[in-house]
């Protein structure tokens, strides 16, 4: 039984013990660590990963993967970026527009995953490869710089000062996503369906549309991540946008704790792995050591983190 | 399904050979709008090009056979042309032996995790990726390592030709063959199918299932290393920033090819058609001239597309 | 007299965490017997099997295989040593040719590479041994559920074993299917093989063995000559009940007229379902009989709206019905338990209240959102009601035995208050004393008012259960017995064709 339950640990806090253990590293070797503004710069480095993060825990949890978000970023960048600068349309609309264009995006991932049935990886690399290519479509492949416009401001800005607009935005998703997955019967029907998707058919679920609403939601998160960084940065650059985003994405889920045939989510897993590679970036970025060093820190702690929960299981 | 092997054959034969009909159009249609399609200068250019991802192909082909993926196949490729650029001055063995052997290394790697530690080939593999990529980084400094110009034998292996063939092409026709007769016709062959279709049934009928998956992946890094060898005798230079991307061009190669991410239903011979479709859309996008590449991508999703279609058609109705 | 035997366990012990799974167990088999391992759930029997093949590793106990000492560490060395195994979920390769399953690891070479003419030549002959003619080249997967059993047994055969284990070898045939494979079984015997087999089929175990080993809680029982046993001597001595108690007789009957429920006729699908009707009344417990392949799960599937069918209809109380998918057959008032309760029943991460109320989800949510005291309250009320042993409702689904499983799936069904209970095989593979529970239950329903389709191929369990049996063939009605009508040899009367009484001796 004591097995049992420290193997119930390993896999609930495993992943919170690693960001403390970062986050006492930091603030003994890393300076100005314990600054506001290098609090808010996580947050605001690691908003795209853990925005898509939160969405892909939903697809991993089902059993699927998600390997287009790069791309729908991309998409959602240029529609946003097209909308406002050259359209001139209000914010808000522009806003509409990429979400609903990322919206058609994991439409077509999850139809062809839920309700045809592909190889989740196989669907979504259609994407990944041509989905970039339609971004390019929009304004042939050029970026579109609005620095010093009036709309600059609007990805800098801070709530009260001092919060930035990410940070809230990142907090409302992640809470909303919380409520989904553990007090509604859409989060239930969500972790069943990757389980036992045949049982969960049976049980009168209607598993194409649970299917189906993940993948649209997380081309949601991925297009409202990609239209803050598109504010935040003054400029849709379609060609590099969220390039090779949806490995960290991924690997942030899987050091959470959630299995990636499916099943049992964790999104407090998620969010704290997105944390921790974001401040292994981060230490290293701060300390001038070659930021090569991350990426190799980073494997070791994906490895580490997956055997562990693998011994506890 | 019991009924009727007549229909069901001729569906499983097109559906089997798609990606190699959908080649012999592609080349029918190409050789009758584009002149210079069926040229030699053409040709050996084309081929030579997807050579090296062809080879990481053949290896892809072999993990995904088994159900796994290899997504360090493109930072293998980078450290292995670092390695080839910095030993290029030492004679025509080590620049080449050298680099082979840190590819098997890498793949032992691969498998060692994914055998013993039990970790999903996705996640494994993803975090070899970033530690080799890591170590390319820090080897070169971010900067490109040029091959020692004395080396021209080695610089060979990227540019000469062998009776008017590219040796890369050689190489990788070379390997695709005996890597197809290894797969079809020998004991490791089978079983690599065999651990695709099902793992534990493959252990209890005492096949080393552990053994030929290391093997697979070993092979896999041993090929993306003679990719990163070529790679680097073609460019003059080893780039730590080399073959990004790679792993995803050649899962899509084997994708299209017709072998089923799943594993266990595929073969190399599929693959290579899988290549030359990608390399011949590429090569007719630049005859055509006045279309912007990104239509490469765009269409690659389409072919992609269809091929799963049809795939989805054939295979999904109970037989497999 | 240790030469007798082919292999002998001594003082076997095997612990997993939390339970002792194996407890100081004798066991042996002689050479060219054939010897039935016999047990409820949780007896050990696997857990005995998987140590004898390899998988398991025991704690403590020691084996001789022809007198040598036995120490295999993997599968390998097992089959190396002469013993072959037919696990229950046959575990051969759907995506390899037949010939291959026959012969991979071990295949004919030449210098390394394999000579395919003289494997396929070497697996068509050995099937045909088996009285088997089909095409070895093609994939396995294009062939049913007996043939790929006979392959199995194709390949335990051939690596000229001196013991074959079959675990559970008849659970997925049907009784023709069983005739063939008992007469492989008696020309190995013949042939000096011994043979090591795990049934549930008390009829079959009589008919096949020499002796029987009974296991109970993971200790030894008895071992046993098989002549020497009654039936219900070997069922008190799994149980470790009274006999009687076990094998009461049906309960009452009642041919009242009834209020038609759901009324399907004419369903035809492919050649699986030839103008199929059946009727059941409100409250009624009608039986489905028929053999494997008659078209009884087929059946089922339809039904619930899980398969799609080409013609014939469904009324359900006077008005027709065409269900899409099952979610439209549970609002209608059905309820599914299938035959494959791993694949198809459970969801073994998730938790028994999850488990019991993924299908009622609605019932204890409002826009969606789930009260966690209704739930919590719901699924308490159910493991009590059904007394599912489990620490709590938060357990995985996994941890529970196959008769608690099969239980909190049950309860999943009367959680959405159904007016039909289709249950294909509910009482397959768990033991005698949650067997008995889950008649209990269909008997309870039934004076609830609740239809019950029962489909099963144990015939004495359609005997006891239902009030009336449809039989059928060939996905077409054969007889429908009411009454005095029904009894085991009536439908197996009525399944060989009501005029041609089967010749049983």
């Amino acid at each position: 039984m004591t097995g049992a339950l420290s193997a119930y640990r390993i896999r609930k806090y495993g992943a919170s013990v690693v960001l403390l253990f970062m986050v006492a590293i930091n603030m003994a070797v890393t300076p100005n660590f314990t600054h506001i503004n290098t609090l808010w710069n996580v947050c605001l480095q690691s908003f795209p990963v853990m925005m898509m993060a939160i969405g892909m825990t939903f697809v991993i949890a089902t059993g699927g993967i998600d390997i287009s978000v790069g791309s729908t970023m991309a998409l959602s960048s240029i529609v946003l970026a097209k909308c406002l600068i050259f359209q001139h349309m209000p914010l808000w609309m522009s806003l509409v527009l990429a979400l609903a264009a990322a919206a058609v995006f994991g439409l077509f991932n999850g139809i062809l995953v839920g309700a045809f049935k592909f190889q989740p990886i196989v669907a979504t690399l259609i994407l990944m490869i041509s989905g970039r290519g339609i971004a390019q479509l929009f304004n042939d492949g050029v970026v579109i710089s609005f620095y010093g416009d009036e709309y600059s401001a609007i990805g800098v800005y801070r709530i009260g000062g001092l919060v930035p607009i990410q940070v809230v935005i990142l907090a409302a998703a992640a809470a909303l996503a919380m409520f989904l997955m553990r007090r509604t019967t859409f989060g239930c029907y969500v972790q069943a369906v990757g389980d036992n998707k045949q049982a969960t058919y049976l049980a009168g679920v209607n598993t194409a549309l649970v299917i189906v609403s993940v993948y649209v939601a997380n081309a949601l998160l991925a297009g409202l991540a990609a239209s803050f960084e598109t504010l935040r940065m003054c400029s849709a650059d379609p060609n590099n946008i969220g390039k090779a985003i949806e490995l960290d994405c991924i690997a942030a889920v899987a050091v959470g704790g959630t299995s990636m045939t499916g099943g049992r989510a964790r999104l407090i897993g998620t969010i704290t792995g997105a944390l921790v590679m974001q401040l292994i970036t981060t230490m290293v970025n701060m300390n001038n050591v070659p930021f090569a060093f991350s990426l190799v820190i980073k494997a070791a702690i994906i490895i580490v983190a997956l055997y562990a929960q693998k011994e506890a299981a | 399904m019991e009924n009727g092997a007549g229909y069901g054959t001729v569906k499983r034969i097109i559906a089997g050979n798609g990606a190699f009909i959908a080649l012999l159009v592609m080349l029918a249609i190409a050789s009758a709008v584009y002149r210079e399609f069926f040229t030699y200068s053409n040709m050996s250019n084309v081929l030579r090009q997807m050579s090296m991802v062809g080879l990481i192909s053949v290896g892809m082909t072999l993990v995904i056979l088994t159900a796994g993926i290899d997504l360090s196949v493109g930072a293998t490729v980078a450290i292995s042309a670092i390695i080839a650029a910095k030993l290029s001055s030492h004679g025509l063995i080590a620049p080449i032996v050298v680099p082979l052997l840190a590819g098997i290394a890498i793949g032992c790697a691969n498998g060692l995790i994914v055998n013993n530690l039990k970790i999903v080939p996705f996640i494994a593999t993803l975090a070899v990726q970033m530690a080799v990529r890591g170590v390319a980084y820090l080897l070169t400094d971010m900067r490109s390592i040029a091959v020692d110009r004395s080396a021209k034998t080695f610089i060979a292996i990227g540019r000469g030709y062998w009776l008017g063939v590219p040796i890369p092409v050689i190489v990788f026709l070379a390997v695709a063959a005996v890597v197809a007769f290894v797969c079809a016709k020998t004991s490791f062959g089978r079983s690599v199918y065999a651990i695709g279709g099902n793992e534990d049934a493959a252990r209890m009928m005492g096949l080393r299932v552990k053994r030929d998956k290391l093997l697979c992946y070993a092979i896999t890094g041993f090929l993306s290393a003679m990719a990163g060898v070529i790679l680097c005798a073609r460019l003059g230079a080893g780039q730590p920033v080399s073959g990004e991307g790679w792993e995803m061009d050649s899962i899509a190669s084997v994708a299209i090819g017709g072998t089923l991410l799943a594993g266990g239903v595929g073969g190399i011979e599929k693959t290579i058609c899988g290549v030359l479709i990608i390399g011949f859309i590429k090569n007719i996008i630049n005859l055509q001239g006045d279309v912007n590449s990104y239509w490469q991508k765009i269409i690659m999703g389409i072919i992609l597309l269809l091929v799963i279609i049809v795939q989805n058609k054939t295979f999904k109705k109970g037989t497999v | 007299m240790d030469d007798d035997y082919i292999i002998e366990m001594t003082n076997i012990s095997k612990r997993f965490p939390g339970v002792v799974a194996l407890d100081n167990v004798d066991f042996r088999i002689r050479k060219g017997e054939v010897h039935v391992l016999m047990g409820e759930n949780g007896a050990g029997k696997s857990t005995l099997i998987k140590i004898l093949t390899g998988i398991y590793k025991q704690d403590s106990g020691g084996m001789t295989f022809e007198g040598r000492p036995f120490e295999p560490s993997n599968a390998l060395d097992v089959q190396r040593a002469g013993i072959s195994t037919i696990y229950q979920e046959i575990s051969l390769i759907p995506q390899l040719s037949v010939a291959e399953n026959i012969f991979i690891g071990r295949e004919f070479k030449n210098f390394g590479v394999i000579d395919w003419k003289i494997t396929h030549k070497k697996s068509s002959d050995l099937l045909g041994e088996l009285g088997i003619d089909i095409d070895v080249a093609s994939p396995l997967g294009s062939y049913g559920t007996a043939i790929q059993q006979m392959v199995a047994i194709a390949r335990a055969i051939s690596i000229e074993a001196r013991l074959v284990v079959m675990d559970e070898p008849t659970s997925s045939l049907d009784e023709d299917e069983v005739r063939v494979l008992f007469g492989v079984i008696r020309k190995l015997k013949s042939s000096g093989i011994a043979v090591l087999f795990i049934s549930h089929r008390l009829g079959e175990v009589f008919e096949i063995s020499d002796r029987i080993t009974v296991l109970k809680d993971g200790a030894l029982v008895g071992e046993y000559e098989t002549i020497s046993l009654t039936r219900g001597e070997l069922i008190s001595k799994m149980v470790g009940r009274d006999a009687a108690s076990i094998l009461e007789g049906a309960g009452a009957r009642s041919e009242k007229a009834r209020e038609q429920f759901v009324r399907a006729s004419g369903i035809t699908s492919g050649r699986r379902l030839c103008g199929l009707d059946v009727a059941i009344g409100k409250g009624e417990v009608v039986g489905l009989a028929g053999l494997l392949g008659s078209g009884r799960t087929e059946f089922a599937r339809v039904l619930f709206g899980v398969d799609k069918y080409d013609s014939g209809q469904i009324t359900v109380n006077g008005k027709q019905v065409r269900f899409r998918m099952p979610k439209d057959a549970i609002r209608s008032g059905f309820a599914f338990c299938s035959e494959d309760r791993k694949t198809e029943g459970i969801i073994p991460h998730l938790s028994v209240r999850e488990n019991i109320l993924i299908a009622s989800l609605k019932k204890v949510s409002r826009f969606g959102i789930i009260s966690k005291s209704k739930q919590n309250e719901v699924a308490d009320q159910y493991i009590d009601k059904l007394k599912i042993k489990t620490p709590g409702r938060e357990q995985s689904m996994m941890n529970l035995s196959g008769g608690n499983q099969q239980k909190a799936i049950l309860a999943r069904w009367l959680c959405v208050k159904p007016q039909l209970v289709i249950m294909d095989e509910p009482t397959r593979g768990i033991d005698i004393g949650a067997k008995r529970e889950i008649e209990g239950l269909i008997r309870q329903m039934a004076e609830d008012g609740i239809s019950v389709l029962l489909i099963s191929s144990e015939f004495e369990e359609l005997v006891r259960n239902c009030d009336r049996i449809e039989v059928i063939r060939d996905g077409a009605n054969m007889k429908t017995l009411v009454g005095p009508q029904i009894s085991e040899e009536g439908i197996i009367r009525a399944i060989a064709g009501s005029d041609a009484p089967r010749d049983e001796s």
